[in-house]
């Protein structure tokens, strides 16, 4: 199914600016309003925006089915893996301040709880986005 | 914290949660979600909790509605009883 044109171009204007603004979010989440969670959103946002612009079949190919399930699992490994460290370390599960940085404290803070929101983030779109292609309808196959 | 602006966005709100539920039409009853949900993402910036009303904003308004109407494309746009 071919879309207008006017809808093809939009989305393809509009998509980067969305990515972009998502990935503001989920850096400046831990300072600002925004997250993570919120930025995942919105990362997964600009997918949905192309799998209903062109079809779900050029969404998939963007981002597959096998894709989303190695995202998601990628960003828990981050979350989990950056809270587990710190036990490693002598500290409570995401206790970011016995991790072994060369900075002072409260920077070695900042950093760590901006590496869990990215993970965070990843997670969140990778399993928007695979609800979204197990819900919506694919016309072409249809 | 305007008061008169705050009592229009709680009748509209209101407005908007009894039209969700007593309208036929399943398209509709999304839409005015998404509207019930905007309206709210504003209320919550009003009351100074702005990380609430991004959420809201991005999810209630955003992806529910489009994973919504993905449901719906599966079943039929209106009500049989």
């Amino acid at each position: 199914m071919k879309q207008d044109v006017v809808i093809r171009t939009v989305c393809r204007l509009v998509v980067p600016f969305i990515q972009l603004f998502a990935l503001y979010v989920i850096i400046h989440g831990a300072s600002s309003a925004g997250g993570g969670f919120q930025g995942g959103v919105i990362f997964a946002s600009a997918f949905i925006l192309v799998g209903i612009a062109f079809g779900i079949a050029d969404a998939r190919k963007r981002i597959s089915e096998k894709m989303t399930v190695l995202f998601s699992a990628c960003g828990l490994g981050i979350y989990a893996g950056i809270g587990i460290l710190c036990i490693i370390f002598g500290g409570n599960f995401l206790g970011y301040s016995f991790l072994p940085l060369p900075f002072p404290v409260p920077e070695i803070r900042g950093l760590a709880a901006e590496a869990v929101e990215i993970g965070i983030g990843i997670t969140v779109m990778a399993v928007m986005t695979s609800i979204f292609y197990d819900m919506a309808v694919d016309e072409e196959a249809a | 914290m305007i008061w008169e602006f705050n009592f229009a966005l709680f009748l509209f709100l209101v407005i908007c949660a009894i039209a969700a539920i007593s309208v036929r039409n399943l398209l509709s009853a999304v839409v005015i979600l998404g509207v019930y949900s905007l309206i709210m993402a504003v209320l919550w910036a009003e009351m100074q909790a702005v990380d609430v009303s991004f959420t809201e904003a991005a999810v209630g308004a955003g992806i529910t509605t489009i994973l919504f109407v993905a449901a719906l494309s599966r079943t039929t746009r209106g009500s049989k009883d």
